[in-house]
């Protein structure tokens, strides 16, 4: 698998750490309900298919994307500078 | 039909004609009582402890392909009991007892091997956890023996003691542990189920749930609708998809998790080794493959095939622990698809929905529960109740945080397992 990391071209995976789904993006207020907090840490979608998730560019740019790739062929589709999504990392 | 050495005999000189079909291919009737989705290991041994122990008969295993397709005939056919927290390690134990019985239980070869597994230890900090870890293991009666390096170098000569980044302080035995012929466990489990009335039903794939009032009555297949008063889930991997079609979602991130086995070779390795600090275990396998993997490639897939760092990485691990395997050759590897909990252990649970349950989060270690899986959830299915070896697989642990069982001490959170 390699990934298309806008600052760098595409490089092999060894360069990036895996954080998991893109929802970690959405971080309840510390105030939310105790099953909010769940569904944001445990729960997912688990999607046989398309999906986003974080990849960190360790080995390169250090940038944080989001990748949408497709889970069952490994196809990478997209990916996007975090700051560029208008999402926050928690 | 009864398998035995004499039957064996007699069919031999009788050119082999007579032996029957293992089980029966039924077409599914319109209502069971219970029906399981999923016929690998974990359904199959289900199927076959609600009609032994709780005398329910009127059983479907429906499977979306052939029985034993999915993880159930693609791992490393590992089985033991040494692990170390409560909740877990009773469970362990109890499936181990029930697979050293299996073979008469079941009326089936299984090939169960208790050849002996080897956990190898680097640092004294980790010779304690060990030590630890074997007081815990006997203590709830199962074997385990502490092995110093002159011990080991008897068990397996042929180690690299001496490598700078990983010396060899020792090992943890446990003699009761070993491997099995997983292909076996499916087939004998399906043929002793089939024997006592469950119907084994193939090419019959779930596509939704009938839900009346929050109660489960039936499903919908691509063979047609089928009622039921309860509905097991229980698909490994695809957990989170059939889960969906009751609108549940699920503390499950399904990951890949590749294996290796090498050309045949005389018998070399003995035991199973378990290389934790490099990632890496093996043993070999009665035709004389070496069987081996190492950790998840640590990303979400459904591909059912691994990428080339995580094979490089098995590898290199393999070589460092024992330099001569280089000289094998290997044949092929696979990936299979591993449901993973936040804290690595698994679920079997009742859901939100009147009378469907749900069986999954096994993570990588799901063969070696095969049977203690089925007894627990057979025993949930029929009364309701968890099983007393079970009590802490159940979701509720992620939301309340009390008996999490994280057996690796890295947190209870996606990707650390």
């Amino acid at each position: 698998m390699r990934i298309l990391c806008p600052n760098c071209g595409e490089r092999d995976i060894r360069e990036f750490y895996y954080r998991g789904s893109a929802q970690d993006l959405h971080r309840p207020n510390l105030e939310d309900s105790l099953s909010n907090w769940h569904e944001f840490l445990h729960l997912r979608d688990n999607t046989a298919g398309e999906i986003r998730d974080l990849w960190y560019h360790e080995k390169g740019c250090n940038s944080w994307l989001v990748v949408t790739r497709n889970t069952v062929t490994h196809e990478i589709i997209k990916t996007e500078l975090v700051k560029n999504t208008g999402e926050r990392r928690a | 039909m009864r398998f035995s050495a004499l039957r064996i005999l007699k069919e031999g000189l009788t050119g082999n004609a007579n032996w029957e079909p293992h089980w029966r291919n039924p077409s599914p009737k319109s209502k069971y009582d219970v029906i399981i989705i999923g016929g690998g290991g974990h359904g199959l041994s289900t199927a076959y402890y609600l009609a032994k122990n709780h005398g329910i008969r009127n059983v479907a295993v429906l499977e979306k392909g052939h029985l034993g397709s999915g993880n159930i005939g693609r791992n490393t056919t590992i089985v033991r009991a040494n692990y170390l927290l409560p909740g877990n390690s009773e469970f362990y134990s109890h499936s181990l007892k029930l697979w050293e019985g299996l073979e008469a239980d079941l009326n089936y070869n299984v090939m169960m091997s208790q050849r002996g597994l080897i956990m190898l230890c680097h640092s004294d900090g980790q010779r304690d956890a060990f030590v630890r870890r074997a007081n815990a293991m006997r203590s709830r009666g199962d074997d385990a023996q502490m092995l110093s390096v002159q011990d080991l170098r008897k068990f397996l000569p042929y180690l690299n003691y001496n490598s700078a980044r990983f010396p060899i302080y020792g090992g943890l035995l446990q003699k009761r542990a070993g491997t099995a012929r997983h292909d076996a466990v499916a087939w004998g489990y399906a043929r002793a189920a089939d024997q006592r009335g469950v119907d084994l039903i193939q090419n019959c794939e779930v596509t939704g749930f009938n839900i009346n009032s929050g109660r489960i009555t039936g499903v919908e297949t691509t063979r047609g609708r089928i009622e039921a008063n309860k509905v097991a889930i229980v698909v490994a991997g695809r957990s989170s998809q059939v889960a969906q079609l009751a609108g549940i979602r699920l503390p499950i991130e399904s990951h890949i998790l590749q294996a290796f086995v090498t050309e045949g070779l005389k018998p070399i390795i003995n035991n199973v080794v378990s290389f934790g600090m490099g990632h890496f275990y093996i043993s070999q396998s009665d035709k004389g493959g070496l069987v081996f993997g190492g950790d998840l490639d640590g990303y979400a897939s459904y591909a059912q095939r691994g990428n080339l760092p995580l094979l490089e990485h098995v590898f290199e691990a393999g070589m460092a622990l024992m330099p001569m395997i280089g000289k094998a050759k290997v044949l092929r590897s696979w990936g299979g698809i591993m449901d993973m909990s936040p804290d690595g252990s698994p679920i079997i649970d009742k859901t939100s929905v009147d009378g469907l349950f749900i069986n999954c989060g096994w993570c990588y270690g799901g063969f070696k529960a095969v049977p203690a899986s089925g007894y627990a959830y057979a025993h949930l299915i029929a009364t309701d109740n968890h099983f007393h070896t079970a009590t802490n697989f159940r979701f509720e642990r992620f939301q309340t945080g009390y008996h999490l069982m994280d057996e690796e001490g890295t947190g209870s959170q996606h990707n650390l397992h």
